[in-house]
Order: structure tokens, then C-alpha cells, then sequence
């Protein structure tokens, strides 16, 4: 946890979505906008190429209103996908709170998610940060697609320390909450 | 569970102490607003006039600008540029390190020169710092028990099913 305000009772806490390119990182947190009621929600930043690939994050702040007193928010951030956007992704891993690994389930992106799951670990590690003792879930994407790899194929090789998963199919927000839900409750059991 | 290694915390007393410094900030270099966001893109308070603008998005965006502006710093060999400064038509930002962990933005316009905004932050950040590194040191030292009151989670936890629940 990054910082408690209790100056002007304040919780903010950090939620990354990492993951290979295109993987539906940034389509996740445009479903929490549109859908969560505007009274709870900030603006959505978007930092991205005029191809609308992310280039350095989009942000969106997610309030949950006053919890014993403390003014309790989410940021949720994404990182960009690409592969040489690594400086980016790593600056935007500083501070955070949990992580949602969000997988392309396509046969053909296999080799993608394991490259990226192993790079989120090499930049957590910068920070002295272990994904295996912060808040974190994995959410399996684009399940709607023909040609996926078995949900035992991708837990064999993204997920050997068991965190929760969710299947999803994120342009039709199946699965979207249910990741969010995971990691935010996640993330505050830890500042318990 | 691990909380990171940046954890720390914001309290009244600190609040009063910054505030009294960015005050007379202000006062001296006749800028319109002071805030100090940290390096997570997380406001922890500001100064002066009321600014009119999103400030969680500014706080994400600034930290995000100088972070990118340490990273292109050792590119060149600096160990970092201590302070970045955009010039508008009317209105004009100096951001400067505090500390390694935060970041004071100074909102300026016409009324004031960039010169004077250097030389004044200079003072500020040196005192500012002091007070940061008092506040880390102390949060290093605490044991890492329970930040947040009992029943806490419990209620953060049926408001996220309230909220996200039937989405």
C-alpha cells in the first residue's frame, strides 16, 4: 500500500491490468467506465497512439465512497502491451497495490502471455515487489474465439501458484466485474 | 501479505506543518497553487487556489510526466533532472523533486516570473524534505500491523459487491 491520508482521510489504492498487446487490457477498464454509475468514477485518461494503441496508460479512478470514515477509491491503471514498452510499464508498476494479468486465450498468443507474465514478474522485482505475496488475479480473455487454448493449457503455463481466475470475454463485459471484484477485495483484505 | 516497500502514511500533524510551509510558498513567490502529489501518482495535498481541474487525473498524469522525465534523464547520464518546467500562454507548471517520493507542482501565471518560482522552490523543497524524510523514517519504524480500523475490510468489501455486483 502506497500511502494512507489521514490527513484528508484518504485510501487511494493502485490496480494494474498487465499483459501482452491487444489482450483486451484497456477494453476492461472501458467497460468499468461505461457501466459503473458516474457518481463513482473519475475521468478515463487515455494515453495512446493515434492507432488508439495504448502508449503509455490509461487510468480510470473508481470511488467506493466513505468507508469508516475514509474516502476509499481505486485507480486502475493499464499498461501498454507492446513488447518495446517496457520503460513504460515499468514506471506505471511503481506504487501498486495488486495486479490483474489479463491473458489472450488464442492459440497463437500463447508464447505472448508467457513473454509478458515473465517480464511483469522481472519489473515487479525492480520495485522488491513478489507476485506471489501481493494481491493478484489472472483473467483468461477472448473466450469467444474459435481457436483458444483449454483453460488447463493456459493454467499449466500462466499459472502455477494458483491465484483466481476468470474467464472473459471483454468487449461484451463477461467476466469484467468479476475480475475487478477479485482483485479490489483482494487488495483491501491486505491493508488489514 | 507484503505491502511494497513504499508504504507510508499522511497524517494531521504533517498536513498542519506542509501546509504552514506551502502557505508562505505561495505568499513569497506569488504563485497560484502548490500541490504535492507522490511518485505513485497519488495527490497527498495542495495549496492555494482551489485548482478547477481534475486533480486525481492531473496527480496520475504528473507523476507519470516526471517519471518519464528520470527515465530519459539517465538515458543522458543525469542521475535525474531535479525539476521540469511547461510554459504556457497564461498559465505555467514548475515541478520539482521532493525527496526522491514526491513531487511539488507549482501552478503559476503572470503575476509571478520563473525566476522567482526557481529560487522560492529551492527553499520550500529543501524544507519540505526534511519533513518527508522525518514522515518515511517514522513509517519505516512502525510494525507493519493494521493501517485501517477493525470491521474496515468487512464494510469495503460489501460495498464493492454493492457496486460492481449486478454489472
Amino acid at each position: 500500500m502506497s500511502m494512507i491520508n489521514y490527513a484528508s482521510r484518504e485510501i487511494n489504492c493502485k490496480i494494474v491490468y498487465y499483459g501482452p498487446g491487444l489482450c483486451g487490457k484497456t477494453t476492461n477498464l472501458e467497460y468499468v467506465y461505461e457501466k459503473v454509475a458516474p457518481s463513482t468514477r473519475g475521468k478515463l485518461i487515455s494515453l495512446a497512439t493515434e492507432t488508439e494503441r495504448t502508449l503509455f496508460f490509461d487510468f480510470l479512478p473508481v470511488d467506493l465512497g466513505a468507508i469508516r470514515g475514509f474516502k476509499t477509491r481505486f485507480h486502475l491503471y493499464t499498461v501498454p502491451g507492446q513488447v518495446y514498452y517496457n520503460a513504460s510499464r515499468k514506471l506505471i508498476l511503481k506504487g501498486v497495490d495488486g495486479v490483474v494479468f489479463v491473458a489472450d486465450s488464442q492459440v497463437e498468443r500463447l508464447d505472448a502471455n508467457i513473454e509478458s507474465m515473465h517480464n511483469l514478474y522481472d519489473n515487479l522485482a525492480e520495485y522488491q515487489l513478489d507476485l506471489r505475496e501481493i494481491p493478484f488475479v489472472i483473467q483468461y480473455n477472448k473466450r469467444d474465439l474459435p481457436n483458444i487454448s483449454s483453460l488447463q493449457e493456459l493454467e499449466e503455463q500462466l499459472n502455477p501458484g494458483r491465484v483466481p481466475t476468470f474467464e472473459a470475454v471483454g468487449v461484451r463485459g463477461i467476466g469484467v466485474f468479476d475480475t475487478l471484484k477479485a482483485v479490489s477485495k483482494s487488495v483491501i483484505k491486505s491493508l488489514s | 501479505m507484503a505491502y511494497g516497500a513504499s508504504s507510508w502514511s499522511f497524517e494531521e500533524r504533517d498536513f498542519q506543518r506542509i501546509d504552514r510551509l506551502l502557505q508562505g510558498f505561495l505568499y513569497d513567490s506569488n504563485a497560484r497553487c502548490a500541490l504535492l502529489v507522490d511518485r505513485t501518482g497519488q495527490m497527498v495535498t495542495s495549496a492555494g487556489e482551489k485548482p478547477e481541474f481534475d486533480t486525481t487525473a492531473f496527480s496520475s498524469l504528473a507523476a507519470a510526466d516526471f517519471s518519464a522525465n528520470d527515465q530519459l534523464a539517465s538515458m543522458i547520464g543525469e542521475s535525474e533532472f531535479s525539476s521540469l518546467f511547461h510554459q504556457g500562454e497564461k498559465e505555467s507548471m514548475y515541478l520539482a523533486d521532493v525527496a526522491r517520493r514526491v513531487i511539488l507542482v507549482v501552478l503559476f501565471d503572470n503575476r509571478t516570473t520563473l525566476g522567482m518560482i526557481r529560487i522560492k522552490v529551492k527553499g520550500v523543497v529543501r524544507e519540505l524534505a526534511e519533513i518527508f524524510r522525518e514522515m518515511f523514517d517514522r513509517s519505516a519504524a512502525e510494525p507493519r500491523a493494521s493501517r485501517v480500523e477493525p470491521g474496515f475490510a468487512d464494510e469495503a468489501e460489501d460495498e464493492i459487491d454493492r457496486l460492481f455486483g449486478d454489472l
